[in-house]
């Protein structure tokens, strides 16, 4: 990606406390249109906060977000959905007690237009729009490989089918930008070359993607760009290659006077 | 093929007046019914969208009050020297302005409440309903307090070719009550199967996952307990012009409780369970008095009560359809999946 793209994500100056508890200190970062750049950093660096500041589940302490050209801070998570910006989640990813099939048109919401009166009296639009909404929720599960899985309960599938179900989900949204975290967590390595195609399949189509993660040799291969958080704060900023030979990131990963093989 | 159940218990409604002769029996099955129609759209709160609502009696009693009062009308002197009068008005209106009322204040309360869940939400609810019980106590000019309101007439509807109808016999009484109920379940029915049904799932499941796909949660929440109020309202219209008189006590908490009870036994989330929970603890009291000491009653009662929610703790309706399913199918597991997304689907 050029540097020269279009910012669409910027994170200005964010800072998180509770109470004493410093989550993240100042992070400013941005992303830029079509990139697809990885937050990493050790546990507890503050990675999942900054997902839950910039998607409204949180409120920062200080500074603020900027998606496009709307400021997200004191936006409710749906309305910044609306804006075409969905997340996935660590953990409890999909509605366990429903359906593949019906995890995908529950993310489907927003495109349906059935109003509270055509769906009580019936009305022939009503029928209509669920036809469109239930072809575009097989077309989704095609897309991430789930169709076969369509009817099975959501919470019987394997985790690794969960986390894709997660994303298909997000997809339904119809994002133009992606927040994914850790989504490969608990794959084999079968289903997580999968779903680097995945992303770069979601890529290809115009949507820009941030993702957190753990598995190093994932998010080096698929990130355009890396940003390395620690305590709170950037440590490192800049493609894979670069991140990976930087001393800082290897001491805050491995410690004090220690060196990469 | 597939509106064979739906016509099999259409017309299994529409038949009992037929057999069931005797009057006791009759009205037993009347007030069972307008309280199995408070309790489905208690299902539809807390079933649905899984909030506990332990006031919402208080949208029945509101029914109630807002349907005798405008039948019966009302003068009263308000702060300020400001007269309201109102003149008697058919009971048919006096319906209406019940379940208007009542969803006004399903609106005032969920936009009220939803800012908190779970242990507060339904302690806000529990107050709500003792204050409206206490409005209704002292507001003597209003209400009569705890004189009730007395002699509420019947309702009357036109009728081809019978003109003018009031509904003084049971019968006639049990069909408008049945009629009232296969609208409500009808309803629910409608909403759950829908985009509606499916936000209200999806927040009662997982409520952050749910705004972040875009699901106004507490949008969601709030038509909800509109939708919810004002059956409870149309179910509080309907037992106020059928036993003629209403007290304070209406809104008394055991009646919340009853209703609760009729959800979790017969199946939270699913559309018979209030129904089937509904005809069980409407009726038991009245088997029970046919041969037990009335403290013997209640101790039944209670125990099974105790026994349902322990050996089918998800309700009695969620655990038939695994039984018939499992009995049915050689491959249960897959059967299940199978079967519940149909259901789901419907």
């Amino acid at each position: 990606m050029t540097a020269s793209a279009e910012v669409v994500l910027s994170i200005e100056h964010v800072a998180v406390r509770f109470g004493g508890l410093v989550a993240i200190s100042d992070l400013d970062f941005v992303v830029r249109a079509g990139e697809i750049v990885g937050l990493i950093g050790p546990n507890g660096a503050g990675k999942t906060t900054a997902f839950n500041v910039i998607t409204g589940f949180l409120k920062p302490t200080a500074g603020q977000v900027r998606y496009r050209s709307s400021l997200l801070t004191g936006l409710k998570p749906h309305q910044i959905a609306g804006l075409g910006l969905v997340r996935t989640f660590q953990r409890t990813s999909v509605f366990q007690n429903n359906t593949v099939f019906q995890n995908v048109l529950i993310g489907l919401h927003r495109r349906g237009r059935s109003s509270l009166w055509q769906t009580l009296l019936a009305l022939p639009g009503e029928s209509r729009c669920e036809r469109e909404l239930a072809d575009e929720a097989h077309r989704v599960l095609q897309l991430v490989g789930l169709e076969q899985r369509a009817f099975q309960l959501a919470g019987t599938l394997p985790y690794g089918e969960q986390r894709l179900l997660g994303i298909a989900l997000a997809l339904a949204v119809k994002p133009s930008m992606l927040l994914l975290d850790e989504p490969v967590s608990g794959m084999n390595p079968a289903e997580t070359a999968r779903c680097m195609q995945l992303l770069e399949n979601i890529r290809a189509s115009g949507v820009t993607i941030l993702l957190v993660e753990h598995d190093m040799p994932m998010v080096m291969t698929v990130s355009d760009r890396i940003v390395v958080l620690n305590y709170g704060r950037i440590i490192a900023e800049g493609p894979p290659a670069a991140i990976q030979n930087n001393p800082e990131v290897i001491r805050a990963y491995l410690g004090e006077g220690k060196k990469r093989a | 093929m597939k509106r064979a159940p739906a016509l099999f218990w259409l017309l299994a409604i529409a038949t009992v007046p037929l057999w069931l002769r005797d009057q006791y029996y009759l009205h037993v099955l009347i007030t069972t019914a307008i309280f199995i129609i408070a309790a489905m759209s208690l299902n539809l709160l807390l079933g649905y969208t899984g909030q506990l609502s332990l006031g919402h009696v208080a949208f029945f009693g509101i029914g109630a009050y807002a349907s005798a009062l405008t039948t019966l009308g009302f003068d009263i002197e308000l702060p300020g020297g400001f007269r309201v009068e109102h003149a008697p008005w058919p009971a048919v209106a006096g319906f209406g302005i019940a379940v208007a009322a009542a969803g006004l204040s399903g609106y005032a309360i969920g936009k009220l409440s939803f800012k908190v869940r779970g242990a507060y939400f339904v302690i806000v609810t529990i107050s709500f309903a003792e204050v409206t019980r206490l409005v209704a106590l002292n507001w003597v000019e209003l209400t009569q307090g705890p004189l009730a309101l007395n002699n509420i007439p019947p309702y009357t509807l036109w009728i081809p070719g019978v003109g003018d109808y009031e509904f003084w016999d049971k019968r006639a009484y049990y069909y408008l009550v049945a009629g009232v109920g296969v609208v409500t379940y009808v309803v629910i029915k409608r909403l759950v199967g829908s985009r509606i049904g499916r936000a209200m799932i999806a927040l009662k499941e997982n409520e952050p996952l749910a705004g972040s796909v875009g699901i106004d949660v507490t949008r969601y929440l709030v038509l909800a307990a509109v939708v919810s109020a004002a059956m409870a309202g149309a179910a509080g219209s309907l037992y106020a012009h059928y036993v003629k008189i209403i007290d304070p006590d209406i809104f008394l908490f055991i009646y919340t409780v009853t209703m609760v009870i009729m959800v979790i036994t017969g199946g939270k989330g699913t559309l018979a369970g209030p129904v089937v929970g509904g005809v069980i603890f409407g009726f038991l009291p009245v088997v029970l008095r046919s041969f037990a000491a009335p403290a013997v009653q209640w101790i039944i009662y209670g125990a099974l009560m105790i026994v349902i929610v322990f050996v089918l703790p998800e309700g009695i309706v969620p655990a038939v359809e695994r039984w018939s399913r499992s009995w049915r199918s050689p491959r249960p597991a897959e059967a299940t999946i199978l079967a519940s997304s149909k259901a789901r689907d419907e």
